[in-house]
């Protein structure tokens, strides 16, 4: 009984931290997504959202793409890691993470400098006499972006998941007849198969509700949700109420989303044998 | 004699620099059960391994049915592995986790699904096909790595220390299954273990390793009865070592006395390691023979006592069912089949008597006398490291710290024993 009430009493600064910065914020965003301007109830907004379905469809693609990306990218990387001896590990891992310790909108930027039509990838083209390469406010550009800014969420839970994959069991693999390819197939990627999860949802996630790197790669053209829902607030189009119904959809979709990542997850580990 | 089924010629593996087996040489044949006996880090890990092809020797051949195979994968090789871990796919069911290899075969689901529910038959776990194997015990999960070897129908089964992750009762058991399995399928078994025992009641033949390096090659009863060289001797069971001179052919000098022997051919007047077993040894009264000694401890373990026992400074160990008490005087019979003279080696004089075996144990209750005192001396410090190591008190001096009158009277005890 002590021992209960003592964990109560050491919660509660979360709870009402979690009550104040999470909880409470959601049901904001409910409110205004619910009402008009004078405070009335209206499902005018979330009717609206229907208009930007452009948009929407464009911000997933872009975030499936760069998701796609960052794991064909990502999974060979985490996997030589993986192999390496305990001490390159370390100095690898610590490689991922560097541009992580550099801001964020710096990063960006940098790119920008990088691809603009006279920036330094174009100059260095020109001055060997190559043509010229339209990069900035591209779709491919905001993809770089993507992928650039979030891979590292995407390496480390695949490294962590593949130094936990016991060395015995590739071996078994191997003893029992498999092929370098085959071990691969059928042992590495499903014991893999949560950090693939987290991995792509965390890439995917905030991939898919960006707004600086669209803005600052993908020009006007590039349009992702996070620029719609930037706009309604501090924007041009000052809309709370139809920036907060599009955040409800944008968390319903990723919602969704992530319960057929996690409902892939569950069938590996019940059935997987199925999948073989 | 059957035919050579692995041959290992001159096979040497370094790790660091460090070399685990050097010039190894070793022929097993078809349907054999070979167990690699030694302490661990004596190579018979690294034997197995290179096998199983996981091991590139440095230098040295290894031969399937005559074929080198020494450049062949492990996947390539109709050998499988029973590893220490079991190594089971955690992914995969019981079910799938044995037809991993058949599958990997390209066999149909029919042959598949029969040869599962056979295997399962076969290391009684019918009815377990589709458990997870977190649900499954560590004999289970043992039964399933043995099935899914056995699933892959391989010439050679290797097995690499299966048993010693399991408890004593589970150990025994599984011994004899292993043994008749293995009578039943006629698959060639090298097994891998430290444990003398497990090693005498199930092969065949008993491969005896130390530092990288074969001992000796034999029957579990050659071993026992005929070590070749004091490590030997040492390793399998209980023995007592004495520097003895080999006089002529069928006569020792032993313990200061000159005893009849079935061995020869030493030549005259030669140093040798004579092996005395504690069971052979019978307890007579002083008088009636030449070698007479003090008690100096006795142990009961259940089907015989251990008497150790000091003969002019050195401590010989007796197992007998007589039982006698620590100060006795008694003599010593032997009889010429009891004595077993082996040529001097690089392992002479490292195995000796008993009288370490009884030192040690001395040192410890010294040790912990010390410790006794060292709690006295800082008593409050002493009270606390008591509390702990109590539960009851524990929990007690959590609420009241050193007013517990439980470890109050612990901690005196303790100072009174001194």
């Amino acid at each position: 009984m002590a021992m209960k009430s003592d964990s109560k009493l050491l919660s509660a600064p979360y709870t009402v931290w979690m009550t104040i910065f999470i909880i409470l914020p959601m049901l904001l965003v409910g409110y205004f997504a619910f009402t008009d301007k004078s405070g009335s109830f209206t499902l005018e907004n979330l009717l609206s959202v229907g208009q930007y379905s452009n948009v929407f469809l464009r911000s997933i693609w872009l975030g499936a793409v760069a998701t796609a990306v960052s794991l064909a990218l990502g999974y060979p990387l985490a996997y030589m890691i993986a192999k390496m001896s305990t001490g390159r590990q370390n100095v690898m891992v610590m490689l991922v993470m560097l541009p992580m310790w550099m801001n964020f909108l710096l990063r960006t930027y940098a790119w920008m400098t990088l691809l603009e039509d006279n920036g330094l990838i174009n100059s260095t083209l020109a001055a060997i006499g190559l043509p010229r390469v339209h990069m900035i406010n591209t779709a491919g550009a905001v993809v770089l972006g993507m992928v650039y800014n979030y891979i590292p969420y995407m390496i480390l839970p695949l490294y962590s998941v593949l130094t936990k994959i016991d060395r015995s069991v590739i071996e078994a693999a191997q003893d029992l007849g498999a092929s370098r390819r085959k071990v691969f197939l059928k042992v590495v990627v499903p014991l893999s198969m949560p950090g693939i999860i987290s991995g792509v949802t965390m890439v995917f996630v905030p991939a898919v509700s960006t707004f600086i790197i669209s803005k600052m790669l993908g020009g006007g053209g590039n349009l992702l949700i996070g620029d719609l829902i930037d706009m309604q607030f501090l924007g041009s189009a000052y809309n709370p109420n139809l920036g907060s119904a599009v955040s409800l959809v944008l968390m319903v979709i990723i919602l969704i989303c992530m319960g057929i990542m996690n409902q892939f997850d569950d069938g590996e580990e019940a059935g997987g044998g199925m999948l073989l | 004699m059957k035919n050579t089924i692995i041959s290992l010629k001159d096979i040497t593996v370094s790790y660091d620099g460090e070399q685990v087996l050097g010039g190894f040489n070793l022929d097993i044949h078809d349907g054999e059960f070979v167990t690699l006996l030694g302490p661990s880090g004596c190579g018979k890990t690294t034997a197995l391994r290179t096998i199983a092809g996981f091991i590139k020797p440095d230098k040295g051949d290894v031969f399937f049915y005559e074929k080198n195979i020494t450049n062949l994968p492990p996947h390539k090789r109709e050998v499988n592995t029973i590893f220490q871990k079991y190594a089971l796919f955690p992914h995969l069911n019981v079910y799938e986790n044995i037809a991993f290899g058949m599958r990997l075969k390209g066999r149909g689901e029919k042959e598949i699904k029969q040869t599962v529910h056979e295997m399962l038959a076969r290391v009684n776990l019918t009815g377990y096909a589709h458990r997870g194997i977190s649900q499954l015990s560590g004999g289970q999960q043992q039964r399933v790595a043995i099935a899914r070897a056995l699933a892959n129908e391989p010439k050679v089964l290797l097995l690499d220390e299966p048993l010693g992750a399991l408890d004593l009762k589970l150990r025994k058991d599984m011994q004899v299954e292993l043994k008749k399995l293995q009578q039943q399928t006629a698959i060639t078994f090298v097994f891998v273990t430290h444990d003398q025992e497990e090693a005498l009641s199930m092969s065949d033949t008993v491969v005896v390793m130390d530092g990288g390096v074969i001992q000796q090659i034999g029957t579990p009863t050659d071993i026992y009865n005929e070590p070749k060289n004091a490590f030997v001797a040492d390793f399998i069971g209980e023995s007592n070592i004495l520097d003895g001179i080999m006089l002529d052919d069928y006569s020792v000098k032993v313990a200061g006395h000159v005893f009849r022997c079935l061995d020869s051919g030493f030549g005259k007047n030669t140093p040798v390691d004579v092996v005395i077993r504690p069971e052979d040894i019978k307890v007579v009264k002083p008088d009636s023979t030449l070698i007479t000694g003090d008690v100096t401890s006795v142990t009961f373990k259940g089907v015989h006592y251990e008497i150790i026992v000091d003969v002019a400074g050195f401590k010989w160990m007796i197992q007998s069912t007589e039982c006698r008490r620590a100060g006795d005087r008694i003599g010593l019979s032997l009889t010429p089949n009891d004595i077993h003279v082996m040529q001097k080696s690089e392992y002479s004089g490292m195995f000796g008597d008993y009288s370490t075996f009884s030192d040690e144990m001395g040192e410890d209750i010294i040790a912990s006398d010390e410790a006794n005192a060292l709690e006295n001396a800082y008593s409050a410090d002493g009270k606390d490291i008591l509390a702990e190591t109590n539960p009851a008190g524990g929990a007690n001096a959590g609420n009241e710290p050193g007013a517990s009158p439980d470890t109050g009277i612990r901690a005196k005890g303790d100072g009174d024993e001194i």
